[in-house]
């Protein structure tokens, strides 16, 4: 059985990474699974969103509504017609 | 570059940043995609609750961003306070701007100087800051 489909929203500031595409899409089960095949299609975008492995703090990424730190984080379950959205963290500080 | 802003919202970010002292204040303005006109204030909770750091609610982002992709809209000012130190992008500020085309903010409550003349507004683009001026209207 091959792996979904997945629906990929990209911010504006990650929008370089993917000649200008606002949504790409790439096949996988797991969110894991699915940074990694974006990342083979597009160079870097890997980078971006991890670090050591795990996803970095301040890039938030939902499947549909819910934000994935509460699914599990790169181990949460992607299934057929799942959407994905990323949006860096609006942050800063002193 | 220069941020034209209504006094009204000039107004209403300086009296945010009073109220939620001595946690950082933070929001944005929106305004129709590819616009630059700064519309609509929204003030945001800072989910941080910090007098350092500031940091928008997940959830609150998300429900921002299907509403400017319903409405059409972008964001056009983000701001937030420092409330000790100078209006100015810190490190932090600067590490984390990811919106390119916006103008960003910022408003400072320490006591050195007035809150109404010290706001100012930067772009922050790949990691490099520009000041630009505040021409602050009556009406857009």
């Amino acid at each position: 059985m091959t792996a979904p489909t997945i629906e990929v929203r990209i911010p504006t500031i990650l929008r370089p990474f993917t000649n200008g595409e606002k949504v790409v899409s790439g096949e996988a089960t797991s969110l894991a699974q699915l940074i990694a095949a974006l990342d083979s299609k597009f160079t870097g975008l890997g980078d971006r969103l991890l670090e050591n492995g795990e996803l970095r703090r301040f890039i938030n990424i939902y499947i549909n509504d819910e934000d994935v730190r509460f699914m599990g984080s790169l181990a949460a379950p992607l299934k057929a017609g799942d959407s994905v959205t990323i949006l860096p963290a609006v942050a800063g500080g002193c | 570059m220069t941020l034209r802003i209504t006094s009204k919202h000039v107004e209403a970010i300086l009296e945010q940043s009073r109220v939620e002292y001595p946690d950082e204040c933070c929001g944005v303005i929106l305004g129709p995609e590819g616009s630059d006109r700064a519309e609509i204030l929204k003030p945001m909770i800072n989910a941080a609750h910090s007098p350092t750091f500031y940091e928008f609610d997940s959830k609150d982002l998300l429900a921002l961003y299907r509403e400017l992709d319903d409405n059409s809209q972008e964001i056009v000012v983000v701001y937030h306070s420092h409330t000790e130190t100078e209006a100015y992008p810190s490190r932090t500020d600067i590490a984390y701007a990811s919106e390119p085309n916006a103008h960003y903010v910022l408003v400072s409550t320490r006591k050195e100087i007035a809150p109404e003349n010290e706001f100012r507004s930067y772009r922050i683009i790949d990691g490099v800051v520009s000041e630009e001026e505040v021409e602050i209207v009556a009406s857009l």
